[in-house]
């Protein structure tokens, strides 16, 4: 049972998968985008664009300081460059790096991270960006998107290309639900609502939005109708869409697959602290590090299911 | 010496089965390693308590290259760390046989490790805070070739040298690939024992998967009380089942399990 097949959604790509699909059919219409490699382009699946183009794709080694900071060069001298790895390596091991050499100066670097939450699995958790929504927030200028399936992924691949200025695309490793067969109108800093409601408004982001849809259909069982919300950027953040839940539902659930500090429910409780009326209720990870395990076993573990959603959403009630 | 080989050949059963059972894992970087990590475990060069952890004089094994855990498992449970039986829990959850080596979870390890780059800075404070003390603990660490790559490694070599740490001794286990591929194509580092001599350590080259010349080059280490050792471990990744990955086409073999088949024939190498 995968998270999203209670509401009859059927599982896809990865959103890894899916934007290495996307940067290599781009690499034509995009001609100044090169990426920047710290050995790991095969799990990031920046791979099939620089085997295509080999002359635009460098791999600096294991060496993920030096690699931003080669990307912040690359972006003063015009290119346009999508620099990768994992997602905890990127943002935690080269933090100063996307500081002085990507923010501060606003260059035009493109930072994806690959295997973000604990859903990567086995690896454990040194292997597990659970803090890089909250890096990548906390530096001014810099966009921050999670995107949910695939094809959102894809589309947050153009719109990431298309964008001028520092930006964060969070990937995941596993496959998930296919949320937007019927095809997606995908702006950066614009909502989309997947799911009307009155009662309750649950607003995630990532492999959670899914869960959300999952909860929503739980909860119709009970007489509860929710709204859920894909806030797949969390900076420049959708302001208007959560004043208007507030209002509409007062109550909201945060999901995300990240530490409890500093990510999607912390910019949202910003808003609604701001904006009032509500209550609000979050699921994360927590304030812990995971553990290896089977990426289902984790999820459940540490309360990033539908049901977890469904159990929050009692408590604002 | 004999007795050395047969313990080499049992960590690499215990390595191939481990990963294999988890599904996920690093065999091929386990298997160059398997010299070094026996001729220290039951060489008589690290002193340690299987049932005292914690004992505050042993030496230290740091796993900088933290995704070849298995081999370290492999050495503890051989050690009586813990069972062996364990091993097959690698990477499940609730066990604290982790996928990258955890030390708030399983005693014995003695870095957290699985970020690159990191383990040879961590030896550093602990050869610091021996010495301090005034214990003899020596402290061992053992990095990847592609992990050198890591501009952090060559700023911890510089600080043991500035503190003349001779309580501190780095293997380097050049298996010539790394995760895209033949480490001289990804980052050619030349000689790594011209560069590391550069720093001020004393610095051996040798066949790491040769256990004479790996037990003789830790015994010319012991002997170093001056300055820092580093030893050149050249092996070859997934040594011990190289014919079984050779013919799956994949010498490197990075991150990832042998299939049953494969385990099967692996198995059948080191039988004997
Ligand atoms: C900081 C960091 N960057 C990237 C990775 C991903 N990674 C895991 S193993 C590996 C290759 C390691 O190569 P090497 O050091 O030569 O070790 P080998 O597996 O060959 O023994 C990479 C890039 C990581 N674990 N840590
Ligand atoms: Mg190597």
């Amino acid at each position: 049972m995968h998270i999203g097949e209670i509401s009859g959604y059927k599982l896809g790509q990865a959103t890894r998968d899916a934007f290495g699909d996307a940067l290599k059919d781009l690499a034509a219409e995009f001609p100044d985008v090169v990426t920047v490699d710290g050995d790991v382009g095969n799990s990031t699946r920046t791979e099939p664009f620089a085997l295509a183009n080999p002359e635009r794709g460098f791999n600096v080694g294991i060496a993920e300081s030096n690699m931003v900071s080669v990307a912040g060069g690359l972006a003063a001298a015009g290119k346009t460059p999508v620099v990768a790895s994992f997602a905890c390596f990127l943002l935690c091991n080269a933090f100063d790096q996307i500081r002085m050499s990507v923010a501060f100066p606003g260059l035009n670097v493109k930072l994806v991270g690959s295997h973000a939450g604990i859903s990567i699995g086995e690896d454990g958790p040194s292997q597990m960006g659970i803090e890089d929504v909250a890096l990548a927030c906390s530096l001014p200028g810099v966009s921050v998107v999670v995107p949910a399936d695939g094809i959102s992924a894809k589309a947050a691949t153009r719109a990431m290309l298309e964008h001028s200025g520092p930006l964060y695309l969070r990937c995941g490793r596993p496959k998930v639900a296919e949320l937007y067969g019927s095809g997606i109108d995908f702006e950066i800093g614009k909502s989309i609502k997947l799911r009307d409601g009155d009662d309750v408004t649950i607003i995630a982001n990532g492999l959670m939005v899914a869960a959300a849809l999952d909860a929503a259909h739980m909860l119709e069982k009970e007489g509860v109708s929710a709204q859920v919300i894909d806030m797949h950027t969390v900076k420049p953040l959708d302001e208007e869409a959560i004043v208007a839940a507030a209002k509409k539902t007062q109550r909201i659930v945060v999901a995300e697959e990240h530490l409890a500090h500093g990510g999607l429910g912390s910019a949202v409780a910003m808003v609604v602290a701001r904006s009032g009326p509500g209550r609000m209720a979050f699921v994360s990870v927590g304030d812990t590090y995971a553990e290896s395990g089977d990426a289902d076993g984790l999820l459940e573990k540490y309360g990033l299911t539908p049901a977890a959603i469904v159990q929050a959403v009692r408590s604002v009630r | 010496m004999s007795e050395l080989k047969e313990k080499a050949r049992i960590l690499r059963q215990h390595i191939c089965r481990m990963t294999t059972e988890a599904g996920s894992g690093h065999p091929s970087s386990s298997l160059s390693a398997v010299e070094v990590v026996t001729a220290l475990f039951f060489g008589g060069f690290m002193k340690y308590k299987a049932d005292e952890p914690n004992w505050p004089d042993r030496d230290r094994f740091i796993l900088s290259k933290g995704h070849a855990v298995p081999v370290l498992y492999a050495a503890m449970a051989e050690a009586g760390y813990f069972g062996v039986d364990e091993l097959l829990t690698l990477r499940k959850l609730g066990s604290p046989l982790e996928g990258h080596p955890n030390m708030k979870r399983l005693a014995g390890i003695e870095a957290s490790t699985g970020s690159l780059g990191q383990g040879l800075s961590l030896g550093v404070g602990q050869a610091l805070g021996c010495r301090l003390d005034g214990r003899p603990s020596h402290i061992y660490v053992m990095t990847g070739d592609g992990e050198m790559g890591e501009g952090q490694v060559w700023e911890a070599l510089a600080s043991a040298d500035k503190y003349k740490l001779a309580n501190l001794t780095l293997i380097v286990d050049q298996n010539r690939y790394q995760q895209t591929g033949a480490a001289k194509d990804v980052l050619d580092m030349g000689d790594f024992a011209k560069k590391i001599e550069a720093f001020g350590w004393h610095v051996q080259t040798i066949n790491g998967n040769d256990m004479d010349e790996v037990v003789q080059a830790l015994k010319t280490a012991q002997g170093v009380t001056d300055r820092s050792t580093a030893i050149v471990s050249k092996t070859q990744k997934g040594f011990g089942i190289l014919p079984v990955l050779e013919e799956a086409g994949d010498v490197n073999f990075h991150g990832k399990p042998l299939p049953p088949a494969m385990l099967e024939q692996a198995l059948a190498l080191l039988a004997k």
